[in-house]
């Protein structure tokens, strides 16, 4: 359950990363392929070198996707309503995956924020990714 | 047994030498309460954990923090060794602590993200994946007398 507080914290952070959205998801998507190699079986019509335009493209895409679903958590369903659909009957990417691109999204943001991700941010955005993925894969069956 | 390439076994090192046990310690231990709440199960005698600012406070979380580094401290200097090493301490959290194994798992992704934010851009994504191994293997090591 995430309370008020935790929820503005979430929504401000994600404001804020979105100028560099692309840096941080192709991070968090690297991070992810090196120390998960099974995750890039999802990948194999992409270049997922480092700093290529595909990653960088991917990544923006999925971090715009977190920041727009923390401006109203309580909608998450209505948000990401296209989203659900597109990953259930269309990429059908294994939901434990999504745990995995978490934890490393937390690792990217922590190497970003430094001290400032605090451990009540660390909380709090743990909480959101977990609904956040939960959610992700409501339509799945 | 796990195998470890020289790239490995200087990563991890490389990383270890960083870390100041006694300033990181505590941060990871009270990371680890704050982040996953459940975990107080075990430290009843730790007195009051009830807010985040007496998390942040505790003498006893910031000594436990320590003491679980100084033990990370020596699966660093035995790589080749863990379940060895760690038999005991496997047999003290299964049989006399009762600790869910689970837990262990929590701690190494709190470490790595505590490592995270002190080392920021210089922790890459290839010694992130290194040091998770090296991570999941104490995890392993530690789990090992639980049956």
């Amino acid at each position: 359950m995430l309370s008020k507080r935790e929820k503005d914290l979430i929504k401000e952070i994600w404001e804020r990363l979105t100028p560099v959205a692309a840096e941080i998801g192709a991070d968090a998507l690297l991070r992810m392929f090196a120390s998960y190699p099974g995750t890039k079986t999802y990948f194999s019509h992409l270049d997922i070198s480092p700093n290529s335009s595909h990653l960088l493209a991917h990544g923006k895409k999925i971090v715009l996707a977190i920041a727009e679903g923390a401006q109203d958590i309580s909608q998450l369903t209505v948000t990401l309503a296209p989203l659900q659909t597109l990953h259930a009957y269309q990429l059908r990417i294994d939901p434990r995956n999504f745990k995995l691109l978490s934890h490393t999204m937390l690792v990217s943001l922590a190497c970003y924020l430094g001290d400032e991700f605090t451990p009540v941010a660390h909380a709090a955005m743990d909480k959101y990714l977990s609904a956040f993925a939960a959610v992700l894969a409501e339509k799945y069956r | 047994m796990v195998k470890w390439t020289e790239l490995e076994r200087s990563t991890v090192k490389a990383i270890w030498e960083k870390i100041d046990i006694d300033e990181v310690g505590p941060q990871i231990w009270a990371r680890v309460l704050i982040v996953y709440p459940w975990t107080e199960r075990y430290f009843g005698s730790f007195g009051d954990l009830f807010t985040i600012t007496a998390i942040l406070k505790n003498d006893k979380v910031a000594a436990h923090g320590k003491v679980v580094l100084k033990a990370l401290d020596k699966a660093v200097n035995n790589m080749d060794n863990m379940k060895r090493t760690y038999a005991d301490l496997s047999q003290l959290h299964f049989q006399k602590l009762e600790v869910d194994p689970d837990s262990f798992r929590l701690l190494a992704d709190c470490i790595t993200i505590t490592i995270a934010c002190k080392l920021k851009s210089a922790l890459s994504p290839q010694s992130q994946a290194i040091w998770q191994k090296f991570l999941y293997a104490v995890v392993d090591a530690m789990s090992s007398q639980y049956r």
